[in-house]
């Protein structure tokens, strides 16, 4: 017995070390916290504030009084980069949780439901998804106007196909489960039977959808920051860094270059995230990955 | 205990009668089950025998009316607790399913929510029918789990379906069954999935739990010796039609139908019969559906057919007291 409870204390043990060894999920998790923590914390990390100028400064390169350099205005891009993490963080998650939430809704319903729903669903689906993703963004930011949220919205109008589709794949398969029907034996609703039966069996692939959409998110925003449709200056986006700092690309590089890396960085940090919760949710992955060592 | 003959007068729980279930297939439809009916009592325990695909499961199926969407009931009625089932409207489905009448699966691993507690999941039902608190239902969820004679309930309602023995799960399979006390148990082959010493458990404590709480119980089978075991009468289907009921004393005394003969030949026993004696085979297989002979359906495997059984469908009728078979050939001997 004492065995036995000494063994099984051995296997909880070792399930620590499995998940840290997938080496991707603990640098996408590394990233993704340190830029968590940058948007909380903005206050106290930046070095500046803001919009705050040091004139004699302009153009500086990487130095300890500015750790990145400063733009043409004397603004301290690290600060800004700091900041900018609020801006990026706010229109990722809102925009993935509302096309998260709106998304599988629809794919549930379709899926569940099947016949004329599913089909009138569907096609308002293909609707959204024929247009370009970008015209559409730009498009109804052009109606709404700028700000946090509308840009936001635009994205959720972009993004909230790609959950339709997957989730209402994945409940296709689940509805035909057999404790679907046993649920319905038991006299379960279809309301019921899609969010406590359905919902908590597909709830893998949405997660994993939704922490690799946090990055395209983020691409999105800085592309139409880039654009010049997103946040108006002296907001400190990274998108909007990144494009005016090519005008003076020639001879003072570092403004566009930083501020891509760091993009880039982050997105690459939420897609090694969402591969390694996708290698820890997909049972058949582990097994996968498990064989080939 | 077995031989509780149906009390005069009373109502019975579940009703069946005229049953007809088609199929559609790539380019026609064809009948899977024809002229089925049932009448079970409160208290009482109907066994359905038969081999498979002779329709048993469709048939249980369709009194939840849980066929699958290729199958629809072409005609007949499900009556339950004198209210007829299959013209009402969903709402009310819902509300019988579970509190009237209630399924007990043949996998308990797949036909519980692999990412749902047991306690989640009985509690979800009993919140389904009853209006009790949260709290009220997770009580609830032990006392069921605890009336399977679950070890440990008040720690198992916390625990998964794949952290449970087989023979666990069937347990909590059936305290889900039971959760909101139906009137009606349908059990498609309970206890297939178990291993023998198991199946003997699950089938006392089903056959225990509906006589203490007076349940009708449909048991569909194609074990002979859970027949012997918890039946009070049976049906034997064959090629979705019936052959044969009758208690399960004089079925197993006096079996008319040359096909419920061929079945207990065909039960291998070590005590009592022969021992070491062979087992006697049915010739021929069950003949496909959609490719039905004229007459009966067991004529081309039957050791008695003649021309009449070749060319003419018998008649279902009573050849003794409380005996229904169909056959032109009866065994009277």
């Amino acid at each position: 017995m004492q065995r036995l409870t000494r063994a099984s204390g051995w296997g909880e043990a070792m399930r620590v070390p499995a998940i840290l060894r997938n080496s991707s999920l603990v640098l996408g998790a590394v990233i993704t916290l340190f830029i968590v923590f940058c948007a909380l914390f903005a206050p106290y990390i930046a070095t500046y504030g803001v919009n705050e100028m040091d004139m004699r400064n302009r153009f500086a390169g990487p130095s300890l009084q500015h750790w990145l350099g400063t733009d043409n205005f004397g603004r301290d891009l690290w600060s800004r980069l700091v900041f900018g993490a609020r801006v990026s963080l706010s229109v990722g998650l809102i925009s993935v949780g509302g096309a998260a939430l709106i998304g599988t809704t629809v794919g549930l319903v379709a899926g569940y439901l099947r016949g004329w729903v599913d089909l009138l669903l569907m096609r308002i689906t293909d609707i959204f998804l024929g247009f370009p993703a970008i015209v559409l963004a730009l498009a109804l930011i052009a109606v709404l106007g700028p700000g946090i949220f509308n840009i936001s919205l635009a994205l959720i109008a972009v993004f909230w196909t790609e959950y339709a589709r997957v989730v209402r794949s994945t409940t296709l398969v689940l509805r035909e489960q057999n404790y679907v029907q046993a649920a319905q034996a038991l006299g379960a609703s279809p309301l019921r039977i899609i969010f406590r039966e359905i919902l908590p069996n597909a709830l893998g692939p949405i997660i994993v959808l939704a922490s690799l959409g946090l990055g395209t998110a983020i691409i999105a925003e800085s592309a139409l920051s880039f654009l010049g449709f997103g946040l108006p200056p002296p907001t400190p986006t990274w998108g909007w860094t990144l494009a005016y700092g090519t005008r003076f690309i020639r001879d003072e590089p570092w403004l566009s270059i930083i501020s891509g890396a760091t993009i880039m960085i982050t997105v690459l940090g939420f897609n090694l995230f969402g591969d390694g919760l996708r290698d820890i949710l997909d049972p058949r992955q582990l097994t996968r990955s498990a064989g080939k060592k | 205990m077995n031989q509780q003959p149906p009390v005069p007068g009373k109502e019975p729980a579940l009703a069946v009668s005229n049953l007809e279930i088609r199929i559609r297939g790539d380019h026609d439809t064809f009948t899977v089950v024809s002229d089925m009916a049932l009448s079970v009592h409160p208290g009482e325990t109907v066994c359905i025998v038969g081999e498979s695909g002779c329709g048993k499961s469709i048939t249980a199926l369709s009194l939840l009316r849980l066929l699958p969407e290729a199958a629809h009931v072409e005609a007949g009625t499900v009556t339950i607790n004198g209210e007829d089932f299959l013209s009402m409207d969903q709402r009310r489905v819902e509300d019988f399913r579970g509190e009237q009448i209630a399924m007990i699966f043949q996998e308990p691993l797949t036909a519980l929510n692999p990412v749902l507690t047991i306690g989640e999941q009985i509690a979800e039902s009993v919140r389904q029918h009853r209006q009790v608190s949260r709290r009220q239902a997770r009580a609830r969820a032990v006392e069921t789990l605890q009336l399977v004679q679950m070890p440990d309930p008040e720690r198992r309602s916390r625990q998964y379906p794949h952290q449970l023995s087989g023979g666990m799960r069937q347990r909590a399979m059936i305290a889900l069954a039971l959760a909101c006390d139906p009137k009606i148990i349908v059990a498609d082959e309970p206890t297939t999935a178990l291993d023998v010493t198991i199946q003997a458990q699950i089938l006392g404590l089903i056959s225990d739990l509906q006589k203490r709480m007076g349940t009708a119980l449909v048991l569909i089978t194609h074990d002979l010796a859970v027949v012997a075991e918890v039946a009070d009468r049976v049906v034997v289907m064959y090629s979705g039609r019936r052959v044969e009921e009758a208690s399960v004393y004089d079925l197993f005394d006096n079996p008319v139908h040359p096909y419920t003969l061929g079945l207990m030949g065909a039960i291998p026993r070590s005590a009592g019969g022969q021992v070491g004696g062979r087992l006697v085979d049915i010739t021929g297989t069950v003949p496909p559906l959609w490719d039905l002979p004229t007459g009966c359906a067991f004529a081309p495997r039957c050791p008695r057919a003649d021309s009449r059984c070749h060319s003419e469908q018998p008649p279902y009728e009573e050849k003794r007291p409380g005996h229904f078979a169909a056959c032109w050939e009866p065994d009277n001997g």
